[in-house]
């Protein structure tokens, strides 16, 4: 097992999925990444495979600190991935939230009214920015985000883009954001990375 | 006791009903004659042969026998409920869940009611111990093959949102609690139902016999309502253990969903 007590922020040992790796990748805290590749090259069983949701060879760690060195879900609410498409298990929006942690939702352009919807007459856009909220709620030190913004119009993308800035400059947080939009690479992220072969690369946009 | 012996004659008249049903069966195109013909003669075959072997334990009273008869009847069940799984575990698990479920409740039940209730002589008399183990095996597997199918196609139904509450950072028990419950429930039910209507919907099958053959009517009833416990105990148990088990196998020790041990 690696540790290192020193090294901060998220670090992939040989990590090893059914398409990638291994895959040795240092992020440190506070700075954004973008990840594009392919369709079906295996970006999201990458994040699965960092929130520890699927079998996977190798390691991932955070300040220094092994996934296996904690019980899974205690992980999960450290490494917090938002899927391309989020998943309910409550008919009442409000069912998924605690109720203290409400305060950004003004900033994506919702109101608390929102809490008494039925999630299945929400929008896509809705359901997306309803699902990022429902995931800030654990204050993750990691956020993997498939495609965040894919069925949103351009205020909200810009909304949900300066809310996840905020969040990881005030949290330190580590995001890793999926993206096939050059443009969005550009504004959300400080480096760049693509997926090639079993591997990813840096790359300049 | 007097009761009235059937004859081969007796059985042979009863059994043209049954070939009368499969020719007019036949007539309407239903396609399940033979299949009729089959069982009719399955059971039969089964029944006899089972009476042999029973009387062969009655008159060779001896606790191996007694437990070789009962691993035969417990692997059989078992074999029972894992063949009415759509998606069973991969592996010895496919066999085992419901096998050790059914074995943990069906033959603690038993041996609680041959030790302190009836308490025969020797308490694993054959006359009261196998029939109370098969009474208590074919309603438990009932329960746990219910209770096992409806937890593992929910589970595939959910997937989506099992792991949705695991992402969220829900333990696996809070992730499938839910359906956890749904599942035991179902098992239950028709036990449920069952007590419900003994007596005014259905005279049950062991009571009725007990009758039949000469027992006084408050006699088999007393021991129809011990039956009546004993099964719904017994199957409530066993339908708790094997959806607890099932469960459990579903996640990994990093609580992760694992459909890949469900085939």
């Amino acid at each position: 097992m690696v540790n290192n007590e020193n090294s901060k922020g998220l670090c992939l040992a040989a990590l090893t999925t059914l398409y990638l790796g291994p895959i040795d990748w240092q992020i440190n805290c506070g700075e954004c990444v973008s990840l594009a590749g392919a369709s079906g090259s295996g970006k999201s069983l990458l994040l699965r495979a960092i929130a520890d949701l699927d079998p996977h060879e190798g390691e991932v760690l955070l300040n220094g600190r092994s996934a296996m060195s904690m019980a899974g879900h205690l992980w999960r609410r450290r490494v917090g991935l938002l899927p391309a498409e989020p998943f309910w298990w409550s008919e009442r929006v409000g069912d998924h939230f605690s109720g203290d942690e409400l305060q950004y939702l003004e900033s994506l352009g919702l109101t608390e009214e929102a809490m008494e919807w039925e999630v299945s007459r929400c929008s896509t856009g809705e359901r997306q920015r309803l699902a990022l909220l429902r995931l800030l709620q654990n204050r993750p030190e990691v956020l993997l985000l498939d495609e965040p913004t894919a069925a949103l119009d351009p205020q909200s993308v810009e909304a949900v883009e300066a809310l996840i800035a905020n969040y990881r400059r005030q949290q330190q947080a580590v995001v890793i954001w999926v993206s096939h939009d050059p443009q969005q690479r550009q504004r959300v992220a400080q480096h760049h990375f693509c997926i090639e072969g079993r591997g990813i690369k840096e790359v300049e946009l | 006791m007097n009761f009235i012996s059937l004859s081969p004659l007796d059985l042979g008249i009863a059994s043209l009903l049954v070939v009368v049903l499969a020719l007019l069966s036949f007539r309407l195109a239903l396609g399940i004659s033979r299949k009729l013909l089959f069982a009719a003669l399955r059971t039969t075959v089964q029944l006899l042969l089972i009476g042999l072997v029973l009387k062969l334990l009655f008159a060779n009273v001896h606790l191996g026998w007694v437990a070789l008869m009962s691993a035969v009847m417990l692997l059989a069940a078992g074999r029972i409920v894992m063949e009415r799984q759509e998606r069973r575990f991969v592996g010895w698990w496919g066999y085992g869940v419901g096998t050790l479920s059914m074995f943990l409740s069906s033959f603690t039940v038993t041996l609680i009611t041959l030790l302190i209730i009836i308490s025969p002589d020797p308490w694993y008399q054959p006359q009261y111990a196998i029939p109370l183990l098969g009474m208590m095996l074919g309603n438990t597997m009932n329960g746990v093959a219910l209770g096992l199918e409806r937890l593992t196609s929910s589970v595939y139904q959910q997937r989506r949102v099992i792991e949705a509450r695991l992402l969220q950072g829900q333990t696996w028990c809070e992730a499938i609690a839910q359906i956890r419950r749904d599942s035991m429930r179902v098992g239950m039910l028709p036990m449920l139902n069952a007590m419900a209507a003994a007596g005014l919907v259905s005279l049950p099958g062991m009571m009725t016999g007990q009758i039949l053959a000469g027992a006084e009517p408050m006699e088999a009833v007393k021991y129809q309502i011990l039956i009546m416990f004993l099964i719904a105990s017994g199957t409530g148990f066993g339908t708790m253990g094997a959806v607890h088990f099932g469960a459990r196998r579903l996640f990994d020790e990093r609580e992760r969903l694992r459909l890949d041990r469900i085939g």
